[in-house]
């Protein structure tokens, strides 16, 4: 049995250890928001966060995360108003929408660790997320977008 | 008035907490041919007058959405439409996702032809229901009603300044007739509140960001066993025997199951295999990868890309099929001053949507309720009626969001896998395709082999043009033995638009190994890469500048008239009447484009700009593409500009996104995109080995629309073809190389 914390909430598994991270939180616990796109680690469709870090949920298996921290899209805001969710509904950047919450969870990241990043630091973090629909153009800008949107927060409170 | 509710699969998904927009059930809608509706007795509750949009009397406005969601926005743009005519507010619509039904008229969405075939249907089921809420607010306050007009969800009086909402016509319109529609008058464009307006938000945005859709690999039902299928690796292979005990062995996995063969021709058939049954995905995927399969390996084992290529090459010389022909190419040839001529291959392709094929299944009491991420309910319905053996009426197919479908999704062998393994079972199921089994076992764009060739006279001008092709054709998953194109010739071959006197087009003979189907833009793809290439190599060899020598090349303003050649051109199903091959609007989306993208100012050192245009589904799309060589001395496109010419505009935010996703596309294509195959089983199986684009390949795009008052065009596809070679002609800009082949990693380059 392993206690897996899922966006502050605890959740039994009883489940196959070493099944990854991503098909344990889709089809045991629910969490259906994080997708699947090649079970490899090449595409970033099922990034989710550990202890604030983006990893690829399809590579990392349940026995790895333990009791670590999990964010996954569902619990990146209360209400869908993360600085990243607007800008990225402000900017219209979705197509088919499939990558998305990947695509979000790794913009999420990288403005952790780098509040005002260039077009070439965004293309070297989002370089693991694939979106076959090409919205790439529309996540760099909003990112840019939501770095501002972040510093308005800041600047607010 | 009757409305049925399916109250059974309505709980079903409740308890799922499935719901949020993504996938209502939609309820069926009564059929209505202008007759005086029928009142059932009670309270009225929702005023219908069209298949395609209700008024509930709580005031909300459903709009049914008939066509799939796969990211060109049509649960936005299809609600623009019928709310503009109705002047409905915004924030009352309702979006409701169609079961596959034909009273909707076509659903297979593909072929962009959403809004080029729906726009009038749908502007009239808004007119509809506007005018009789308008005769119904006339009638209560006994005024004519030229006095009442509908605006932002009410009808008002004009003079009084009375208002009323919607919903409390609800009882009232319903029982008026429904007017014949000659009588009835569409709004004026300057009068439009949606339509051709850039600031209405993704129906969906929120729910995406979220994560709270429901995709086709999302549905989830009670009981439900998850399956995946270990396919034949060579078609039409059949199953000799197999060991499952390992299979079995591992942790959730609840049976092994052979499926019967796949007799050819593939049509939309299950392809045959061994089924994996597990409690979730990840026991199914590892128990399919347990098995231990011996396959009587089928005739397709010949299929291997190297002999393949250089079949296709030959069967250009011998291209015997003539698709259109004008004046005489031989001669013009034979007596040439100078004879120019290119080759072009373009390989096999396979569609990576970034959510593979997947489909949930329940089988009870003679019925299937089916969920899929579908391009095409009403073929899924069909041939799960067909193939299972039931009514079509017993079969209901719940479109879910499509996470990218780019023709994939129009093929509904997945779907017929669900319905015929929850049968089998007796439970609903979730049959889930990997990316493996979707890049090993698709319909595939065909791998094609071109030959053109010019007649020059002496002061380079073009006297005939001979262009001969090769490739497998789409006919041979419907029709064993098909060995010549068919359709595809539609696609960018025949409609060639230059003004050369004497033109001959013509197919060789290619046998299928493999499923061959339609890929976003379809042939164009390849035929748009071999002309535009070509017409550049002219310019090149003119001298002259390539811009000004397309448009020298697509000559005077005119309509083509292809019946006049001898070809028998389908026009994207559309009357040419309507939409003819009109050079003016080509020529006029090329001065556009050179006009955007500064095409005669020079470029800084590194950097060369391509051009290339193209019309497919009824639309004009030029490109200029910018490429630079980067410091390791790869090619990079750093900037790609699109003038598109649809006719008119619905939505030109989802339309610019379709152009940057065109954009995006064919660097794909340009720069990755090859299968290969070796003894018939392609050797691919993932995004190491299939590479698409990533976000630093991809270029700042700038889209330009052309205004127009003329009928929608397609929007999906027609930006792929002209992308490719407008890169192509600037990598020859920079380098001098003529790229003829792709893609263009092959050659280091990228």
């Amino acid at each position: 049995m392993i206690t897996l914390t899922v966006n502050g909430k605890q959740h039994q598994y009883d489940d196959d250890e070493n099944m990854p991270l991503l098909w344990a939180l889709r089809d045991i616990l629910n969490y259906k928001g994080t997708k699947y796109g090649c079970g490899k680690g090449l595409c970033g469709a099922c990034t989710v966060h550990l202890n604030g870090q983006p990893i690829r949920s399809c590579a990392t298996p349940v026995s790895v995360v333990g009791d670590q921290k999990i964010t996954t899209i569902e619990g990146l805001s209360e209400n869908g108003d993360h600085p990243v969710q607007e800008a990225w509904q402000e900017l219209n950047v979705p197509q088919c929408g499939y990558c998305q919450s990947g695509q979000i969870m790794s913009a999420v990241a990288l403005l952790k660790s780098n509040p005002s990043p260039t077009d070439e630091q965004i293309d070297i973090a989002m370089s693991g997320n694939i979106c076959r629909c090409g919205t790439y153009e529309r996540i760099r800008k909003a990112i840019h977008r939501a770095a501002q949107l972040k510093i308005d927060v800041k600047e607010q409170s | 008035m009757k409305t049925i509710e399916n109250v059974s699969r309505r709980n079903l998904l409740k308890g799922l907490g499935i719901g949020s927009g993504a996938l209502v059930l939609a309820v069926n809608f009564p059929e209505f041919i202008g007759m005086p509706k029928a009142i059932a007795a009670g309270q009225i509750s929702k005023f219908e007058p069209s298949v395609y949009v209700h008024i509930n009397s709580d005031n909300t406005v459903g709009i049914v959405v008939h066509r799939s969601e796969m990211g060109q926005g049509i649960r936005t743009s299809i609600p623009m439409i019928v709310a503009d005519e109705l002047e409905a507010d915004w924030q009352q619509i309702k979006v409701i996702q169609g079961l596959g039904d034909k009273k909707y008229g076509s659903q297979n969405t593909d072929g962009s032809r959403s809004v080029r075939r729906f726009y009038y249907p749908l502007r009239e089921a808004g007119v509809t229901a506007r005018t009789m809420l308008e005769q119904a607010a006339a009638q209560q306050w006994q005024v004519p009603v030229e006095q009442v007009f509908a605006k932002e969800g009410y009808i008002h009086h004009g003079s009084s300044g009375k208002k009323v909402p919607f919903g409390e016509l609800v009882e009232a319109a319903s029982r008026l007739p429904v007017p014949d529609p000659q009588a009835l008058t569409l709004k004026e464009s300057k009068d439009f509140n949606f339509i051709g307006k850039s600031d209405v938000a993704l129906v969906d945005g929120h729910d995406i960001v979220t994560g709270n859709t429901t995709y086709g690999y999302d549905v989830d039902l009670p009981g439900m066993e998850y399956v995946v299928i270990a396919r034949p690796p060579v078609l039409a292979s059949a199953l000799e025997s197999f060991d499952a005990s390992k299979a079995k062995a591992i942790k959730g996995v609840i049976d092994v199951v052979a499926l019967d063969n796949l007799q050819e021709p593939p049509l939309f058939k299950p392809l045959g295999g061994v089924a994996v049954i597990a409690k979730n995905s990840w026991a199914a995927m590892q128990g399919r990868d347990a098995l231990d399969i011996k396959w009587k390996v089928s005739d397709h084992k010949v299929y291997n890309t190297d002999t393949y290529k250089q079949m296709l090459k030959d069967s250009c010389d011998n291209a015997e099929a003539v698709l259109r022909k004008k004046g005489d190419v031989d001669t013009a040839l034979a007596s040439a001053d100078k004879v120019l001529a290119g080759e072009y291959y373009v390989p096999e392709l396979i569609h990576v949507p970034m959510e593979p094929p997947a489909a949930a299944a329940h089988f009870h009491n003679g019925q299937f309720d089916i969920w899929a991420c579908t391009q095409t309910p009403q073929s899924a319905q069909n041939t799960v009626a067909t193939l299972l053996n039931v009514a079509p009426e017993k079969v209901n197919i719940n479109v879910t969001l499509l996470g990218g479908g780019f023709g994939r999704k129009s093929k509904p062998d997945f779907i017929v896998e669900a319905a015929l393994m929850s049968k089998r079972r007796g439970k609903p199921v979730k049959v889930l395709w990997t990316r493996e089994d979707e890049i090993k076992n698709g319909y595939y764009h065909a791998v094609s082999y071109q030959k053109i060739k010019a007649a020059l006279g002496p002061n380079n001008e073009v006297n005939a043009w001979k262009h001969d092709v090769a490739l497998p054709t789409i006919s041979s998953t419907f029709a064993k033995g098909a060995n010549v194109i068919g359709g595809e010739a539609d696609l960018g071959l025949i409609d060639m638009p230059y003004d050369i006197a004497n033109v001959q087009c013509a197919a060789g003979k290619a046998t299928a190994h493999t499923r061959i189907g339609w890929l976003r833009s379809v042939t164009n793809i390849n035929q748009a890469f071999a002309i535009c290439s070509f017409a550049d190599e002219l310019a090149r060899n003119a001298g002259e500048d390539p811009k000004d020598y397309l448009l020298k090349l697509i000559g005077k303003d005119r309509q083509i008239n292809l019946a006049e050649e001898n070809a028998k051109y389908g026009n994207y199903g559309e009357p040419m009447e309507k939409y003819p091959i009109d050079t003016a609007r080509l020529k006029n989306v090329v001065e556009r484009v050179a006009k955007m993208s500064d095409w005669n100012k020079p470029r800084a050192e590194g950097k060369a700009l391509g051009i290339a245009v193209h019309r497919s589904f009824v639309s004009y799309v030029a490109c200029v593409a910018e490429v630079s060589k980067k410091a390791d001395g790869k090619i990079k496109v750093d900037k790609v500009w699109l003038s598109v010419d649809c006719g008119t505009a619905v939505n030109p935010e989802r339309i610019r996104s379709q152009m940057e996703g065109a954009a995006v596309f064919g660097v794909s294509i340009a720069f990755f995109g090859e299968l290969t195959a070796k003894d018939g089983v392609i050797e691919q199986s993932n995004f190491h080995d299939y590479p698409i684009a990533r976000i630093a390949d991809s270029p700042v795009t700038n889209v330009d629309i052309v205004e127009s008052d003329d009928l929608p065009g397609g929007v999906g596809e027609p930006g792929v073809p002209p992308v490719v070679p407008a890169i192509t002609n600037a990598i020859y800009e920079l380098t001098g190389t003529r790229y003829r082949e792709l893609p263009l990693n092959k050659m280091g380059i990228v």
